[in-house]
């Protein structure tokens, strides 16, 4: 089974990265883009059938390494 | 050293990827008189140490977020185990990273804030001597203390920075903050007092030949 998880800053916490592609975007010449994060999509191939145990060994893999909860949000997707 | 003075027995954790080991495994045994060797990252025992240092570098490259899998080395479990007992641990640069992943420590270190990796020399203020690497520190006085690192922007949430200044848990600030940290928080410590972090670099200040002495307090308080 192919699944992916979202890794994103909450709200509030400082994106300098997102800040200079926004800037980065505007001296390209795109007019009108505003504010741009910058997350994470890992791609996992997970060798279970059973969806209801995939997304939750995702869910705590994600919580414990592949997001940092003090400052990121994460997002299990089941393809 | 009195007689009562404790040997130290100093473990330096090695990662695949840390490069101040050399120098921290140096400036401790030299200051402290005390013995300091290296346990690799995948050992399971500390080997006796009554003080564990986890060094600045770029532990498994700072793949995926800076410290996020040197957390999960075999060895993490007892440094863990150690800090619960009340050992000292002083984690530096991506060491205080390591520790804050590990949950040792709160909050985060997040990508400084101009985006520039950052290697300076700056004044710190030490704010709390109570520390186990603090206690031979002035309160209020200012260090000379390099730093060199492009992930020192210290991050927690409100609640948890009201919990760390209702604790006394500000161990360090930057006089002019380099990284955009807040608070300008340069370095904090467990309620405990015991584990201690910070992005400075006290192990290259501890000889006048090096440039500098104002990071040799950190060690000589372990003997206090």
């Amino acid at each position: 089974m192919k699944a992916q998880v979202f890794v994103k800053l909450k709200s509030g916490v400082l994106d300098p990265q997102g800040l200079a592609v926004s800037k980065s975007l505007a001296s390209m010449g795109y007019d009108g883009i505003g504010l741009v994060r910058q997350g994470k999509v890992f791609d996992i191939e997970i060798n279970i059938t059973d969806k209801t145990k995939a997304e939750a060994m995702l869910k705590e893999a994600a919580a414990k390494l592949l997001a940092n909860t003090v400052i990121e949000d994460f997002e299990v997707v089941l393809k | 050293m009195s007689a009562r003075a404790k040997i130290m027995k100093i473990a330096v954790i090695q990662f695949p990827g840390s490069n101040c080991d050399h120098d921290v495994l140096r400036a401790s045994a030299l200051v402290t008189g005390g013995k300091s060797f290296y346990v690799w990252h995948k050992d399971t025992d500390l080997k006796g140490a009554n003080v564990v240092i986890v060094p600045g570098g770029f532990s498994y490259g700072d793949y995926l977020r800076c410290g996020a899998i040197a957390r999960f080395s075999p060895i993490m479990k007892e440094v863990v185990a150690a800090a619960a007992k009340g050992t000292p641990v002083l984690g530096i640069c991506n060491g205080f990273q390591i520790l804050t992943e590990s949950g040792l420590l709160p909050g985060v270190l997040m990508r400084n804030k101009s985006l520039h990796f950052i290697c300076d020399t700056l004044s710190v203020k030490l704010e709390n001597n109570k520390t186990a690497f603090t206690k031979k520190g002035k309160a209020g006085k200012t260090y000379r203390l390099p730093i060199a690192h492009a992930e020192g922007n210290y991050f927690i949430d409100n609640d948890g920075l009201k919990s760390l200044e209702d604790n006394h848990q500000i161990v360090f600030r930057y006089e002019n903050n380099p990284n955009g940290s807040l608070g300008d928080i340069a370095g904090i410590c467990n309620k405990a007092g015991n584990v201690v972090g910070l992005m400075p670099h006290p192990e290259r200040v501890c000889e006048s030949l090096l440039g500098g002495t104002d990071g040799k307090f950190m060690f000589e308080s372990l003997m206090v």
